[in-house]
């Protein structure tokens, strides 16, 4: 019994992790209809862009973060502005072309300068230390900080949709963009600081990937389908379903792996397709109204 | 002659291939109602979305308080006080009645228009502030569309069609409130399908047919009859 408990909780706590991947998705998609192919090989950046922040300056990966976040959200900005920009419009498919092919450059570019190696940030003592909830249940004290600062960035993105001028100014350019315009928001600005914000979510996700497990420059795509499913499983459109996507993506591959160590992304998939035949529009989908 | 606030020159406007407007004029001076009246399709609406930014003239001019507001972009347009009622009220569906009203005065021009100033011309918004603009009746979006757009503090508001789909009392309604938008010192167009609505609440009426001006004069000189002859073109 508190086998399986343990499980269900290693489960939910990587779920955050898998929330984190899909809100900087959801978001770029909510604004502009943007479907964001590059987004697993982002966060593989971001990853690498702590390696070298933490190398450089001997620093842990954690307080890295102070210097990765901005870093992604200007990377991210400059992307918006200078390329994604121009391939708006009523036509989805040269965004998801671009990004498409902007994925294989930051694969490849990666590739060329970390080479192939698998890296690892290292965070001391916290990656080892753990502490007993309930008799025979145990709990990492690094699975759980990367929970709550998950659920802190999805209750942070909350309140920034629904309480201040930016959210306001997203809403507003995703329900119309013209008239958008009409209020005087300059909707290429919005959209570059929707993807600052996206990456900014990006290089927190890609710092505690890159603490949690082993990384290279091909682990992008795999990362890409654990945010979509997290993102088609919560609804599109809503945060906390996002979270609930992520926790529940992050259960399914625990029960997985604990039946058949092979079933754990099996299980993962296999639970997206069911909620996908049963709920197409998701768990709980924005209300619309 | 007064001084003209906005003073569209000979503007062409196409569509494409398309032109929908032919070397349109028309001037708007500072206190002014204008009515633009014409049939449907006959580049009433273009002639706004010209004016505001959303669509570049191919030739002639518009000057703004003697500037030229040329192929500025609509975001800068708003910046210098035109604001657009758009046909169709276009809310943001996801925001609230006060969202819209406050997006609205995202370009933060000083002037005399705040929420409360909104609030006390359709006090019906305030009672509804919190609610889902899609909740709102007909007559209730025009008038916050009406406020979202008061909100930028303009100095011409251009109102396109702002009593389609509406009960005629609640057009009505929102007419009897112009004159307190005037009275802060705005000049107006009004783009209108229900003429007698627009011959009473404006000074000048221009009368497009086709994309070019067929008739224009002072409201209360203008008969009936040369009206119709203009509008439907016989």
């Amino acid at each position: 019994m508190t086998e399986w408990l343990n499980v269900i909780l290693q489960g939910v706590l990587i779920g955050g992790l898998y929330a984190m991947f899909a809100a900087g998705l959801s978001l770029i998609f909510g604004v502009m209809r943007l479907v964001n192919i590059a987004h697993g090989d982002l966060i593989v950046l971001a990853a690498y862009v702590a390696l070298m922040v933490t190398q450089t300056l001997g620093i842990d990966p954690l307080t890295s973060l102070l210097l990765v976040t901005p870093t992604m959200a200007i990377i991210g900005y400059a992307l918006q502005r200078g390329l994604l920009n121009r391939t708006l419009g009523d036509d989805l498919l040269p965004p998801l072309l671009v990004t498409f092919g902007l994925s294989i450059i930051i694969q490849n570019g990666l590739l060329e300068l970390f080479t192939a190696d698998s890296r690892k940030l290292q965070a001391g003592a916290i990656e080892i230390q753990t502490f007993q909830v309930i008799e025979g249940v145990w709990v990492g004290l690094l699975p759980l900080i990367q929970f709550l600062v998950a659920v802190a960035v999805i209750a942070a993105l909350q309140v920034l949709f629904y309480r201040t001028a930016l959210g306001r100014a997203f809403r507003a350019t995703s329900d119309d963009q013209p008239v958008a315009q009409l209020m005087g928001l300059d909707t290429r600005h919005v959209f570059g600081m929707a993807m600052a914000l996206s990456l900014a979510i990006v290089a927190i996700a890609g710092v505690f990937l890159a603490v949690r497990a082993n990384f290279d420059p091909a682990i992008g795509s795999a990362r890409l389908i654990f945010g979509f499913e997290a993102v088609i499983i919560g609804g599109l459109g809503s945060m906390w379903g996002t979270l609930a996507g992520g926790v529940i993506l992050g259960v399914s591959q625990a029960i997985g792996a604990q039946i058949d160590p092979g079933w754990q992304l099996l299980a993962g998939h296999l639970a997206f397709l069911v909620i996908l035949a049963v709920r197409p529009q998701g768990l709980f989908p924005k209300v619309s109204g | 002659m007064p001084e003209a606030l906005l003073d569209v020159r000979a503007i062409d406007a196409y569509y494409g291939d398309f032109q929908a407007l032919f070397g349109v004029s028309l001037r708007v001076n500072v206190g002014e109602v204008v009515a633009v009246i014409g049939a449907n399709g006959a580049g009433k609406s273009t002639l706004l979305k010209t004016i505001v930014g959303l669509m570049s003239p191919r030739r002639g001019d518009i000057l703004f308080d003697g500037a030229p507001v040329g192929a500025a972009p609509a975001f800068e347009v708003v910046g210098r006080g035109i604001a657009l009622v758009p046909e169709g009220r276009r809310l943001f569906p996801s925001l609230t009645v006060e969202e819209n009203l406050k997006i609205g005065g995202q370009s933060r021009r000083p002037g005399p228009w705040t929420l409360a100033r909104v609030y006390d011309l359709f006090p019906v918004l305030a009672e509804r502030r919190h609610l889902p603009s899609t909740s709102l009746s007909g007559g209730q979006q025009q008038m916050t569309a009406i406020g979202r757009a008061l909100m930028s503090n303009p100095r011409l508001l251009l109102c396109d069609e702002i009593s389609l789909g509406l009960a005629p009392i609640v057009v009505r309604d929102i007419y009897a409130r112009l004159p307190a938008i005037v009275a802060e010192g705005l000049s107006l167009i009004i783009v209108e399908q229900d003429i007698a609505q627009a011959l009473h609440a404006s000074n000048q009426v221009y009368c497009l047919q086709e994309g070019r001006i067929a008739l224009q004069g002072a409201a209360r000189e203008l008969t009936r009859e040369r009206i119709s002859a203009a509008y439907f073109g016989v």
